[in-house]
């Protein structure tokens, strides 16, 4: 099997985040890491591909910066990568994201394009859908345990209480939940090879999509103003006296004080 | 005056809560609302849609919703958007649903903002208020494409009334299939048990546990807790990862984001992968054994001490007061 995995560099949860003026995601703010749930899909398409042979592709649209993602994805045993880097990409949504992702996929054969369900830092999970739509091709999303025999499909879809199974022919687009499986760490073997595997760097041109249909002013939903949320004051902290009942008290207290009992 | 219409959540023809928070969010704007109903028991939600203030029921009762992945409602949608003549789709920040939005609206070159904790009617736009990156910021932002503007609304975002009791003309849609939009059948649906509880993204209050529980164990005490408060049950990723407790109860940054009236975190530290599932909470309560767990910054209410101390006697006690 060819496997693309897309995936987004996003900034670390635990940085500050800060928005540029023109309302996009100041990246400079903190270092910037590979979206946590993009490991899961990586790791699944590894599997798969122990499995039953094949390639894993890296897929990334972001600045040049994003190397270092694409890198970090390749550390984990994949085979080479596309990065699609543009000025005009920059602010785009999910939409236009979706539209240069697609792009990037036209001239390329694969079965399966396995990716995160969302991205840490927008969390839409509308990309996944999205792209399979532009692709004209079905998808499975919010996968949390996916068999692959013979060009089928047969996935686990994660509900609030369960789960559909639902089946389909490849090539497709999967989105997979942290619940699939648990991710290895990259070995020094595999970040040493990153460095050298084939990365293919593409512009909007290269792909096929005019710039004036992505980025921050062509995008279709749009910023109008972000404002960090006022800071929470901690509130008041009882100490129990061991026993219990003092911290159970209090709460129940509290809790009836705010009509919750 | 722009038209809406709203996409709805209904279990065999009953509307589901967040349905009728979105409705009566859409008649306080004084917008004509419309609704798209999919699925087994559609027909029969009208009269239940009525009583929120729609005027037309879009209604497409038929096995086919459910019976393969996505694609079946993204064709009943445009066609129900179609007929219906709305530009503005409100639709529930639902995992599924979002896959039928976000196709629906590439194929009608409309714009997607998800997961609004307000709307604001400006004009014919819908401007959306949302929390981002994890609640740190709150940012406003519409769809401005040529195709009608989509909107997924949190559950919780608007408390639902009712008012403006219609009968809705019911419109029964047909719906062709081809063989693409049959492309990914479902072949079997797996309920696992959730004692009765709430969903947890709809729920008002949750109470989640992590790793200070020590063993799985300790999920029966949060359940017990959860059940004298009506709640649905949460976990860490540290607690799911464990194996202490299902994955789709993780809150968290790799997991799910919630916003209840009420979080009660037991055993949880707090660190911020976690604070961005939960830390938009109305009240949070922390119970901890470490005083410098950094829960405590954004808790409304803390306890320092045991909670396997604590919670016993905090159950008999609520119980006791029902």
């Amino acid at each position: 099997m060819r496997i693309i995995c897309p995936v987004k560099r996003v900034p670390d949860t635990a940085a500050t985040k800060a928005l540029a003026d023109d309302k996009t995601l100041d990246r400079d703010a903190g270092e910037p890491v590979l979206n946590p749930n993009d490991e899961f899909s990586i790791e699944e398409a590894m599997r798969i591909k122990e499995r039953t042979g094949g390639e894993v592709i890296v897929l990334c649209m972001g600045p040049e910066q994003a190397q270092t993602t694409v890198r970090k994805a390749l550390s984990y045993g994949l085979d080479g990568a596309i990065q699609i880097t543009d000025p005009g990409i920059h602010g785009s949504d999910a939409a236009a994201t979706a539209r240069v992702l697609a792009a990037a996929l036209a001239d390329e054969e694969f079965d399966l394009i396995l990716m995160g369900n969302q991205s840490s830092d927008a969390r839409t999970t509308l990309v996944p859908a999205m792209l399979a739509e532009y692709l004209d091709l079905p998808a499975l999303t919010y996968v949390r345990k996916l068999d692959v025999e013979e060009g089928k499909l047969t996935a686990q879809r994660e509900t609030s209480s369960g789960y559909v199974v639902a089946e389909t022919q490849a090539p497709a687009v999967v989105s997979v939940v942290e619940a699939i499986n648990e991710p290895r760490y990259p070995s020094f073997k595999g970040i040493m090879a990153a460095k050298s595997k084939p990365l293919t760097t593409k512009s909007l041109s290269d792909v096929g999509v005019d710039a004036g249909e992505v980025g921050l002013e062509n995008s279709w939903t749009q910023i109008v103003e972000a404002t960090p949320r006022p800071p929470k004051e901690a509130g008041e902290k009882v100490e129990d006296d061991g026993s219990g009942s003092v911290g159970a008290q209090a709460l129940v207290e509290f809790l009836t004080s705010k009509k919750f009992i | 005056m722009a038209d809406i219409l709203v996409l709805v959540e209904h279990d065999g023809g009953t509307p589901r809560k967040v349905t009728n928070q979105i409705l009566t969010a859409a008649r306080n704007m004084g917008a004509t609302t419309s609704a798209a109903v999919f699925g087994k028991g559609a027909a029969g939600a009208a009269e239940a849609l009525g009583v929120y203030g729609v005027a037309k029921v879009f209604a497409w009762d038929s096995a086919d919703a459910d019976g393969y992945t996505t694609e079946p409602r993204v064709v009943a949608l445009l066609q129900a958007i179609e007929q219906s003549k709305a530009s503005i789709v409100l639709a529930a920040a639902d995992p599924f649903t979002s896959d039928v939005v976000a196709r629906a609206a590439i194929r009608l070159k409309g714009g997607v903002v998800t997961d609004a904790n307000d709307l604001e009617l400006d004009g014919d736009r819908m401007v959306v208020t949302k929390a981002i990156f994890g609640g740190e910021m709150t940012s406003k932002c519409f769809a401005r494409a040529e195709g009608p503007q989509f909107v997924t609304v949190k559950p919780n975002a608007f408390t639902a009334e009712e008012g403006g009791k219609t009968s809705p003309e019911v419109v029964t849609l047909d719906v062709p299939l081809d063989d693409k939009a049959k492309r990914a059948p479902v072949v079997d649906t797996v309920e696992q048990e959730s004692g009765g509880r709430p969903e947890m993204t709809e729920a008002s209050v949750i109470v989640a546990g992590g790793r200070g529980l020590g063993e799985e164990k300790g999920f029966e005490l949060i359940e017990q807790l959860a059940d004298a408060l009506g709640a649905a049950v949460g976990a860490s990723r540290a607690a799911t990862d464990a194996g202490w407790y299902p994955h789709q109860h993780q809150i968290g940054q790799t997991g799910k984001t919630v916003s209840p009236q009420l979080y009660i975190g037991s055993g949880i530290s707090g660190a911020i992968q976690h604070r961005a599932g939960m830390q938009t909470s109305q009240t949070i309560v922390a119970i901890n054994k470490d005083a410098e767990a950094p829960i405590f910054s954004i808790a409304d209410f803390g306890i320092v001490g045991d909670l396997y101390k604590v919670i016993p006697p905090l159950i008999e006690e609520i119980n006791r007061r029902k």
